[in-house]
């Protein structure tokens, strides 16, 4: 899923302070998963701002809602009815949904609320960590189930580079962390599978038009669309 | 034993159970500070109800913090069912506190409490 983290309530505080009525709206896909930007994160930053609002005797009238997606206009219709009374939106959901929100109700202001980080899993509760990079070119049938272009650092297509070691790479010094070298996970992943014959032939050339070389990337499928 | 009258208990099963948004409700309803007291540390009923308590009431301090509300006005404390004179105790002390720190709002009613 797709992972986010709250920006801070004075960076969004500051983004609205102008306004009227604002509408603190939330998503309940992935950013809820991640706590970023669900119900529960909604509450929270209205009841702050609310807070912090009244607290220096300013009057903005701030409400909530929690949309199924954002990222789906039969969601977003949700707030064709309501939005005309609000003089900005702050959006807490990532940064597809902010932008779709956006496009949807032209006029509005809309502000994000998180930051959208990786796509990625929870492993555990409070932890999220990458493990797709959405290249468009998925290659993870030759690499035992392990994202070379995710898990290593340089997103080489053949390694280990000189900089692994222990099954660490090297940037682990540089962040602070153990971040382990993506191409040793796959070797152990491969020696597990019998499969390092693997490693006697290096990877074909990526097609690399599939990913961000290409521009922002469209799929049109024509046997689902209407 | 007495404590403050201008405090309102509000009770729940477990401290575990108090949200970070029953903190700031309660101070966005007009009280000017609020104070959960959970069991003792390693004495849980539900294992950790309070430890998950105490980390709330740290992240909603620093969010107070961060839109320029005092961090004081919210607080977590420790003590045992039996405890009747050191409750009294943590009331009076949270009163002088928020008393000291005056009305958040100056227009809504000063002084009042909610402890969970």
């Amino acid at each position: 899923m797709i992972m986010a983290k709250p920006k801070k309530a004075e960076e969004i505080i500051s983004r609205v302070k102008d306004f009227s009525r604002v509408l603190v709206a939330g998503c309940k896909g992935c950013v809820a998963i991640c706590e970023a930007g669900g119900q529960k994160e909604v509450e929270v930053l209205a009841s702050a701002m609310r807070i912090h609002f009244s607290q220096i005797g300013k009057r903005i009238e701030i409400d909530e809602v929690s949309l199924s997606r954002q990222c789906d206009k039969e969601y977003l219709q949700e707030l064709a009815d309501s939005i005309d009374s609000y003089d900005a939106v702050i959006s807490l959901a990532c940064g597809a949904g902010v932008q779709f929100l956006t496009e949807m109700y032209g006029e509005k202001p809309v502000f994000p609320g998180v930051d959208t980080c990786f796509i990625g899993v929870t492993e555990e509760q409070g932890v999220w960590s990458e493990r797709c990079q959405a290249c468009g070119n998925c290659m993870l049938g030759e690499t035992g189930g392990i994202c070379p272009i995710t898990r290593c650092s340089k997103r080489m297509l053949n390694g280990p580079c000189g900089g692994s070691e222990n099954g660490k790479c090297e940037i682990s010094l540089l962040v602070g962390r153990d971040v382990a070298c993506g191409w040793h996970l796959i070797y152990e992943r491969l020696k597990k599978l019998g499969e390092l014959e693997r490693f006697r032939r290096p990877s074909e050339d990526k097609d690399w038009t599939a990913s961000r070389d290409g521009g922002p990337r469209q799929i049109i499928r024509k046997d689902v669309r209407p | 034993m007495s404590y403050p009258t201008n405090l309102r208990i509000v009770k729940v099963p477990c401290t575990g159970r108090v949200a970070a948004i029953h903190l700031l409700r309660a101070i966005e309803k007009g009280a000017d500070g609020v104070f959960i007291a959970g069991c003792m540390e390693g004495d849980c009923h539900y294992q950790e109800g309070n430890l998950r308590a105490k980390k709330r009431v740290t992240y909603i301090r620093g969010l107070l913090e961060s839109i320029g509300v005092d961090r004081e006005r919210v607080a977590m404390y420790n003590l045992s069912a039996g405890m009747g004179p050191r409750f009294a105790e943590i009331a009076q002390e949270m009163t002088d506190k928020i008393r000291q720190l005056g009305p958040l709002v100056k227009s809504t009613n000063a002084g009042k409490e909610v402890v969970a």
